[in-house]
């Protein structure tokens, strides 16, 4: 039991990788490498986690209650904000695709090979 | 590679790498059970040392400080990413113009939903401000409000008012407001280095933990960050919708 | 040190600065400011260096030094190799920045506010100590550099390529993102110097391998080690030339400081027991890439995707030189980069030159046609000497180290692998110039299948024109200079032994950066240039001349050669370019396959 969060996370990095690999529209995939991410997230809080554990923010609790990690939830933020911000410019590289190639499956987009 | 061989050539190295991350991700503390040291000190010292009680925005603005500068810089840059992959080239139908985008109405636009959005711009961003400004305080921060403080402005388009959203928050100012921002950051780490010697060294007042103007520059830093996701998120969703009406308007033909 | 943080800082103001003044400034303005700010950013560096030689630096953010030796902020850990790949990655900035000044025709604040920003992370990514700062620059550069990847978007190639770039180097990211948590959970620690000192004394175990693993993946994939570098060609390929210079001399050979940076203050305690094993997993990763790069450069008659898998080829060789994880080879690898990157970004720049004056890169299109262009042709030619590591230019100098290296721990085949290497890199360079600048050699390949659309590289203004500014001739000229002088200066060489001997004192390391304290570094033995090391540079020079000639002359003995001899050679080559398809679903299942076998390697072998 203490190892599921992790066991989801190791799925969630492969099943992303999964659908990349399987798309056959780049939209799918882009969405795909959302759940990829998605699997750092669970690693990193699921690291942090204490049990019994407040949250950082001791507006109203006294300081020195035990309270869960707040460093993985910044790693977390930063993280989020990376991949939103990614996943922006490759759906914008989507758009363009599709008005350059006429097409959104990778099996069309044609202009690189050896 | 075939679809049939790229497939099962991924499964045998899925297979292989799953086996590998469950080796590496057993050696890992039981669940609940982390006691790592950086938390601990952090939660001993921040209240006390900066006076801030929301110890993520803390850790954020202050003791990592230099981090969430490359953050704000990847936001930064993709967004200007974006502006320049869908900018306009010499082949390109122009942008939309301003009549055209009028005479547009997205589907589902109806006085119900005017109605609503009018109540919700306020609302949107009065909340922003309130998360940004409360950063050090309570759970919340400048990345958090400035989307909130970005959807105030989208509300209108949601509202079937595109132009009106445009003319609210128009291309520019969200670039200059994104630009602002992050250069608005980097300065108040400047102003640690000028006044306080150390690059990002909390120079400002330290104030009464839990009092609105508290922990020094970390509320300042909230804000920029705030200005700069608002601005954004703006541009990144004007680029969008701008491309969205080119199709609409190059389907309807 | 109080400017050490300004040489990130000053470019990202900068950067918003021309953002916000981006449609009113002209572009005379951008450029100049741009320069002069690269400029300031490597006279930064170099300050920082002098100063790191002399001691090492140590910059903790927000004036928050370690709690009883716990890291609370993040740390500038500058030592001499930290600080010189900074300022080698901000001379490369400033040359392509000024290279694009007669470049492109057009460019708006958009390009020079992402080529600072590219430059602050990349030198943030080289000075810094905190191992979640490095990915968070690490993500940094990505980002900048998928979007001027994208640049042309009036083409479906740069499309194309972007998107491959994007998708396989975020996938690696992700990956380094949960190394990095499960080194934190093990250790509660970010900062470089405090994970290596928690891991120390105890002997690696799966998660600590694991999570190197993972690591090294990540950066690996940036540097485009096979079989994660199926992104690079693509890439190098439609990216604006002055951008690839900066993927191909700095980006690549960043993610390869990466590796060593993070084995060296992390890894090298846990993992000393299994030194050897992780050294021949590193070697073989190398050797494998630098071939393999080799025979797809030699085969390509794209001339951007040539210098791609060239410097694909010379990362396996760097690699390798890394890989030995002795002091001497790390050495030998700082050197080799230095004369590599600067070799390679004339090199790039040059076929800049033809592009900009005959609207296409490819070697056969361009046959003969460079016969005017008689600078150009000499610069590419010393390039392509320089390449095969001539006796003499740095990049010699740096094989040599490696090669010491290889024979210190009895990998006496290595220094062959190198040469292989050095003969189809250069030659490729040689044939090229020989073809393009002489008229010589055939001006149709023989039996050309499909290749014509690949050269689809059209210039930004799709014309030819008849004339080349000098200046795209004089920033090439300068930095060959670099790359053949810089191995000569009297003292450079012993510099970068201690440098790296230093870089490779793992106690040493601990010490500095958590104390403060005086390093203490373990004696440093400085090694010479062998008789031998002249014969295998020289080996490969001649080699290079050789299959150039061969190539270009070579047509009668072409028909004499059975064709069974050919036959299978070339089904394999044809089996080999084939795997390079362009399609995202074959080069992740590629990388997930690459990363699977580095996983189960180093988990069967050293835990």
């Amino acid at each position: 039991m203490s190892f599921l969060p992790f066991a989801i996370a190791a799925w969630l990095f492969l099943i992303g990788l999964y659908g990349i690999v399987s798309s056959r529209n780049l939209i799918r995939a882009i969405l795909s490498l959302t759940v990829v991410q998605s699997a750092t997230y669970v690693v990193l809080l699921g690291v942090g986690y204490v049990h019994g554990g407040r949250a950082p923010i001791f507006a109203d609790i006294p300081a020195g209650t035990p309270a869960v990690d707040p460093v993985v939830q910044v790693l977390v933020l930063t993280d989020i904000v990376i991949g939103a911000t990614v996943t922006a410019m490759l759906l914008a590289l989507a758009v363009q695709a599709h008005k350059r190639f006429g097409s959104l499956d990778p099996q069309d987009l044609r202009a690189l090979r050896d | 590679m075939t679809r049939r061989t790229r497939l099962v050539m991924f499964g045998i190295a899925a297979a292989g790498l799953g086996v590998v991350l469950i080796y590496g991700l057993a050696g890992l503390p039981a669940f609940g059970d982390y006691h790592g040291v950086y938390g601990h000190v952090i939660d001993r010292i921040g209240v006390t040392e900066r006076h801030a009680t929301d110890l993520v925005t803390a850790l954020n603005f202050d003791f990592r400080a230099f981090d969430t500068l490359g953050e704000e810089f990847i936001l930064f840059g993709s967004v200007l990413g974006v502006v320049l992959i869908l900018r306009e080239v010499r082949d390109d139908h122009e942008r939309p113009r301003q009549q055209e985008a009028e005479e547009h109405s997205f589907a589902g636009a109806s006085a119900a939903l005017r109605a609503m959005a009018l109540g919700l711009i306020p609302t949107l961003i009065a909340l922003g401000v309130y998360i940004v400004v409360h950063g050090q305080i309570t759970p919340g921060g400048g990345f958090q409000g400035g989307l909130i403080l970005a959807a105030g402005p989208l509300a209108v388009f949601l509202a079937g008012r595109y132009v009106r959203m445009k003319r609210v928050a128009p291309h520019a100012m969200g670039e200059i407001g994104d630009a602002a921002g992050a250069m608005g950051y980097a300065l108040v780490g400047l102003g640690g280095l000028v006044f306080a010697g150390v690059f990002f060294k909390n120079f400002l007042p330290l104030g009464i933990p839990g009092h609105l103007l508290s922990a020094g520059q970390i509320d300042v830093a909230s804000v920029a960050v705030g200005l700069e996701v608002s601005g954004a998120f703006l541009v990144a969703w004007s680029e969008f919708l701008d491309q969205a009406i080119l199709v609409r308007r190059n389907g309807a033909r | 040190m109080h400017i050490t943080a300004l040489a990130i800082v000053v470019p990202m103001i900068a950067a918003a600065l021309l953002v916000v003044g981006r449609h009113s400034s002209p572009r005379l303005l951008n450029d100049l400011a741009a320069a002069g700010v690269g400029l300031s950013v490597v006279t930064i560096s170099a300050i920082l260096l002098v100063r790191a030689i002399h001691d090492p630096i140590v910059y903790w953010m927000g004036g928050w030094r370690p709690n009883h030796m716990v890291a609370v902020g993040i740390s500038l850990s500058i030592d001499p190799i930290g600080a010189g790949m900074a300022a080698f990655a901000a001379v490369l900035v400033t040359a392509a920045l000024v290279y694009s000044w007669r470049y492109f025709d057009g460019a708006d604040g958009l390009f020079h506010a992402l080529m600072l920003v590219f430059l602050a992370a990349m030198v943030g990514f080289c000075l810094t100590g905190d191992l979640f700062n490095l990915i968070v620059f690490f993500e940094l550069m990505g980002a900048v550099a998928y979007a001027l990847t994208a640049y042309r978007t009036e083409e479906r190639g740069p499309i194309q390529g972007a998107i491959n770039f994007a998708i396989t180097n975020s996938v690696a990211a992700y990956a380094t993102f949960i190394g990095a948590a499960l080194l934190y959970a093990r250790t509660g620690a970010l900062n470089l110097a405090q994970i290596g000192a928690a891991l120390d004394g105890h002997t690696a175990d799966a998660l600590v391998v694991v999570a190197m693993v993972l690591l090294f993946v990540g950066f690996l994939t940036k540097a485009a080690a096979v079989p994660l570098h199926f992104w690079s060609a693509d890439a190098h390929a439609v990216a604006p030339t002055p951008i690839c210079v900066l993927l191909s001399a700095v980006m690549a050979e960043l993610g390869l400081y990466a590796v060593a940076r993070v084995y060296w203050t992390v890894f090298a305690g846990g993992l000393s027991p299994h030194v050897d094993e992780l050294r021949a997993i590193l070697i073989a990763l190398g050797t494998v890439t630098a071939l393999w790069g080799g025979i797809m450069c030699y085969a390509q008659r794209h001339l951007k995707r040539l210098l791609a898998f060239s410097t694909i080829s010379h990362v396996g060789v760097i690699a390798c030189g890394v890989g030995l994880l002795t002091a001497r080879g790390l050495a030998g690898a700082a050197t080799y980069v230095v004369g590599q990157g600067f070799t390679k970004g004339a090199l790039f720049m040059l076929v800049g030159v033809l592009l900009h004056r005959f609207g296409t890169v490819d070697e056969f299109d361009l046959h003969g046609r460079g016969r005017e262009m008689r600078v150009a042709g000499v610069l590419l030619g010393v390039g392509g000497l320089a390449l095969t590591a001539m006796p003499g230019v740095t990049l010699f100098f740096g094989k040599s180290l490696i090669d010491g290296a290889a024979l210190d721990d009895r990998y006496a085949w290595l220094p062959a692998v190198f040469v292989i290497s050095s003969i189809l890199t250069g030659g490729a360079v040689l044939r090229v110039t020989g073809r393009v600048f002489m008229g010589w050699g055939a001006s149709q390949r023989q039996d050309d299948v499909r290749l014509r659309h690949v050269a689809e590289e059209k210039d930004e203004q799709r014309v030819e024109r008849d004339f080349t500014p000098p200046l795209m001739l004089i920033v090439p000229a300068v930095l060959l200079a670099g790359a053949i002088v810089i191995g000569l200066i009297p003292g450079a060489l012993p510099a970068i032994e201690t440098a790296a001997a230093h870089f490779a004192d793992h106690a040493a390391y601990a010490r500095w950066v958590l104390t403060g304290g005086a390093p203490h570094f373990t004696a440093v033995r400085h090694t010479h240039v062998e008789t031998v090391d002249y014969l295998y540079g020289s080996a490969g020079t001649l080699g290079a001349i050789a299959i150039a000639a061969l190539t270009l002359f070579g047509s009668t003995l072409h028909q004499r050669v059975p064709a069974a001899l050919i036959g299978p050679p070339r089904a394999a080559l044809t089996a080999l370019r084939g795997l390079h398809s362009g399609h995202i679903g074959d080069y992740v299942a590629w990388w997930t396959l690459g990363t699977a076998m580095l996983g189960g390697a180093s988990l069967i072998l050293l835990t």
